[in-house]
C-alpha cells in the first residue's frame, strides 16, 4: 500500500487546470494590454483592444473569484490578484491629461480653493495686522527693540541709527549684486520654499503657522516704524507696495491653507478625523499651487519692477492694480458647478 | 505572572487591505512596507542630487565659457527649485502614479478610496514633505552649527520632527502625513508572471498513487508551502520536505524526490479542492475540515 508507480489511473486533472486551460489566454491579452498602458498610455492601444479592454477587465475579474473559491494553486490566484490590481488602477484610477486638468486649476480649482479659505484668511491678515501695529508700537517706544526683531542679516543697515540718506538710498537706490532677474528668480524660489514650509507646519495645530506669520507682521511694523521716524513713511511703502501686496497675499494664503489643514485635524466636525483632514488637504493643497504661481508674479515684480519704476504714483498704482487683480479672480461669484455626469 | 495569560493572542499585523471594486470582488491589496518606501525614497534622493551635480557643472562651464553667465545662475535657481519640489509631484500625476524610485520597487501611489488620483492630492502628499524630512535635517544642521550649544532644545526639536518623520511606523496602514491629508497610501503594483500549472504537468506520464491515511496528513497551509518548495526547485529542500512526508508517511524511499513530491502534491491538492468544493476547508495539519 506503499507509493507504487501506478500506470495512468483516473486522471486527477483539478478543476482548475481545465480552468486555466480555458481562460489563459485572456488574461495573457489583459496582461498585454496593461503593460502596453502603464509603459506609455491608453493612446497606445489600438480601438479593438479599447473595446476588448472592459470585457477582458471584467472576466479576469470574475475568474479570480472563481479561482479563490475553487482553487489551491497560489500562484494563479496570486497572478490574478496583481492581473486585477494592475487593471484596475489602469481603468479607474488615472489621473486626467495634463492640459485638461490645468486648465481645470485655472478656470475653477485655483479660485474656489481660494475661496474656500475665507475665514482663514480673514484670521491670517488680522493676525498680520497685528503683528504689524505691535512691531511698530514697540520700536516706537523703544528703538532698541528693532534689534531684537529684525536680525542683522535682514537689515543689511536699515536700522535706527541710519541716516534718512542711507535709508532713502535703499529704497530708491540700484539694486547691490547680481543682475535684477537672477534677484528676481532667487526672491520665488526663496520666498515658494518658505511658503510651502508654512503650508506644512499647519499640520502641528497651525501653531507655527500663526507664529510666522505674527513674526511677518511684527518685521514689517518695526521697518515701517523706523522709516517713518525718518519721514519717508509713505515712500517706503510705495517701495515695499509695488511687489508686497502680491507677496503678503499669497504668504497670508499659504498660512490660512496651513491653518485649514491644521483646524480640521483638531476640530473634525461631523466628518471623522481622517476624512476631515482629507478634503482640507486636497483643497488647501491646490490653493499652495496657486501660492507658489502668485510669488513668482511677486519675484519678477520685486526683482525686476522694482528697481526700474522709481516713481511712488507707479509703484503705488501697480502694487494696488495687481492686488485688485487677485481679489476679482478669487472672490468674484462664480456660477454653480455645472455637474458633469460623466466626471462624477 | 499572571497578567501575561490574560493577554489575547493578535494576529500577525498584515499589510493586506481589503478594496472592493464597483464590480464587486475584493481585490486584496497589498501596502507597501516601510522600508521598501523608504529605500524608494532613498532612490529617488540619489537620482535628484545626481541630476543636481550634473546639471551644476553642466551649466556652470556652461557659464564661464559664456558671457551672459546670468541666464544660467537663474536656470539653475529655477531648476533646483523645481527638481525639489517638482519631482515626485509631476512624476505622481502621471499616468503610473509613482516616481521612478518608487516604479524601480514596484510600488504605485493610488487613492484611499480607489478613485482617479487628483492634482491637489499628489501636491498635498508632497508638500508635507517639508515637514517629514526637511525640518529634521534643518535641525540637524543648526545643532551642527551651532555645536552642543542648547542642548536639550534640539533634543526636544529632534523628538518633536521625529513624530512626522516617523509617523509611518506609528500607523498599520503605513502612512505619511502626506498620505494621510491626500487622502492616498502606496501599495505594491509588480509585474507577475503566471506560473506553470504544477498538476497538469503530472497528468500525462505514471505516477504514484497515496493511501488516504498518507494524505490526510496535511492541510492547505502544508499544501501551498510544498507548492512554494517545488516551484523554487532548490534540491536541498526538495530532499528535506520529501524525507519528511516520506516518514510520516511510513513510505519507502524510491531515489527520485522530485517526482515524488509533484505527485504527492497533485494528489493532495485535487484531494483538498475536492473537500473545498464541498465546502470542507481544512486550514492546515492541525485543524480538521471544518464546513463554512
Amino acid at each position: 500500500m506503499s507509493a507504487l508507480v501506478d500506470g495512468r489511473a483516473a486522471a486527477p486533472l483539478v478543476n482548475a487546470s481545465r480552468f486555466r486551460a480555458a481562460h489563459e489566454g485572456e488574461w495573457d491579452r489583459l496582461d498585454q494590454l496593461v503593460t502596453r498602458m502603464e509603459k506609455r498610455s491608453v493612446r497606445a492601444l489600438s480601438e479593438d483592444d479599447i473595446l476588448a479592454l472592459p470585457l477582458l477587465y471584467r472576466s479576469a475579474l470574475s475568474s479570480l473569484s472563481v479561482a479563490r473559491e475553487t482553487s489551491l494553486d497560489r500562484a494563479l490566484v496570486t497572478y490574478l490578484e496583481q492581473l486585477c490590481t494592475r487593471a484596475y488602477f489602469q481603468l479607474y484610477g488615472v489621473p486626467d491629461t495634463a492640459t485638461r486638468q490645468l486648465g481645470r486649476f485655472f478656470a475653477r480649482d485655483w479660485p474656489l480653493s481660494v475661496q474656500a479659505l475665507w475665514r482663514e484668511t480673514l484670521i491670517c491678515l488680522v493676525l498680520t495686522v497685528a503683528g504689524v501695529i505691535a512691531g511698530w508700537w514697540l520700536v516706537a517706544t523703544d528703538p532698541s527693540w528693532y534689534y531684537s526683531i529684525i536680525p542683522d542679516a535682514m537689515s543689511g543697515g536699515r536700522d535706527p541709527s541710519a541716516s534718512a540718506e542711507t535709508l532713502s538710498a535703499t529704497i530708491y537706490g540700484p539694486q547691490e549684486g547680481g543682475g535684477l532677474a537672477t534677484f528676481a528668480a532667487y526672491l520665488f524660489t526663496h520666498n515658494s520654499q518658505v511658503a510651502i514650509f508654512a503650508f506644512a507646519l499647519g499640520f502641528a495645530f497651525t501653531v507655527p503657522t500663526v507664529l510666522l506669520l505674527v513674526y511677518n507682521g511684527l518685521t514689517l511694523g518695526a521697518m515701517l516704524c523706523l522709516f517713518a521716524s525718518k519721514g519717508l513713511g509713505l515712500n517706503f511703502l510705495g517701495w515695499l507696495t509695488i511687489h508686497g501686496s502680491t507677496e503678503m497675499f499669497a504668504i497670508i494664503l499659504a498660512g490660512a491653507a496651513g491653518m485649514k489643514i491644521g483646524t480640521a485635524v483638531a476640530f473634525p466636525g461631523r466628518e471623522a478625523r481622517t476624512e476631515a483632514a482629507v478634503i482640507a488637504g486636497r483643497s488647501a493643497a491646490i490653493a499652495m499651487a496657486g501660492v507658489v504661481l502668485m510669488l513668482l508674479v511677486a519675484g519678477l515684480l520685486e526683482g525686476i519692477g522694482r528697481q526700474t519704476v522709481q516713481s511712488d504714483a507707479m509703484r503705488y498704482g501697480i502694487g494696488l492694480s495687481a492686488l485688485a487683480g487677485w481679489l476679482t479672480y478669487y472672490y468674484l461669484p462664480r456660477r454653480q458647478e455645472d455637474q458633469d455626469a460623466l466626471a462624477a | 505572572m499572571r497578567w501575561r495569560r490574560n493577554r489575547v493572542p493578535k494576529a500577525p499585523a498584515s499589510l493586506r487591505r481589503s478594496f472592493v471594486t464597483p464590480e464587486g470582488v475584493d481585490l486584496r491589496l497589498e501596502l507597501a512596507s516601510a522600508g521598501t518606501r523608504a529605500s524608494a525614497f532613498i532612490l529617488d534622493i540619489l537620482i535628484l542630487f545626481i541630476s543636481l551635480i550634473l546639471a551644476t557643472i553642466l551649466l556652470s562651464l556652461l557659464g564661464i565659457a559664456n558671457a551672459r553667465a546670468e541666464i544660467f545662475l537663474i536656470l539653475w535657481l529655477v531648476g533646483a527649485f523645481m527638481l525639489r519640489n517638482g519631482w515626485f509631484i509631476l512624476f505622481e500625476m502621471g499616468g503610473r502614479g509613482a516616481t521612478p524610485g518608487k516604479r524601480l520597487l514596484g510600488l504605485r501611489v493610488v487613492a484611499r478610496d480607489g478613485g482617479r488620483l487628483t492634482g491637489g492630492a499628489v501636491i498635498a502628499r508632497n508638500a508635507m514633505r517639508e515637514i517629514e524630512v526637511f525640518l529634521p535635517l534643518s535641525f540637524l544642521g543648526k545643532q551642527a552649527a551651532d555645536g552642543a550649544a542648547d542642548g536639550f532644545l534640539t533634543l526636544f526639536a529632534l523628538c518633536w520632527t521625529g513624530i512626522f518623520l516617523f509617523f509611518p511606523l506609528f500607523n498599520r496602514d503605513r502612512l505619511r502625513v502626506g498620505d494621510l491629508l491626500a487622502g492616498t497610501w502606496v501599495v505594491n503594483n509588480v509585474r507577475a508572471k503566471l506560473g506553470a500549472d504544477l498538476v497538469a504537468a503530472r497528468a500525462e506520464q505514471p505516477r504514484r498513487v497515496f493511501t488516504d491515511a498518507a494524505l490526510d496528513l496535511y492541510g492547505i497551509y502544508e499544501l501551498q508551502t510544498l507548492e512554494n518548495v517545488l516551484r523554487a526547485g532548490q534540491d536541498d529542500a526538495i530532499a528535506t520536505v520529501a524525507a519528511t512526508i516520506r516518514r510520516k508517511a511510513g513510505l519507502p524511499d524510491d531515489g527520485d524526490d522530485h517526482g515524488f513530491l509533484s505527485d504527492y502534491y497533485a494528489a493532495l491538492r485535487v484531494r483538498l479542492e475536492r473537500a473545498v468544493l464541498v465546502g470542507r476547508r481544512r486550514e492546515d495539519k492541525h485543524g480538521t475540515a471544518v464546513r463554512r
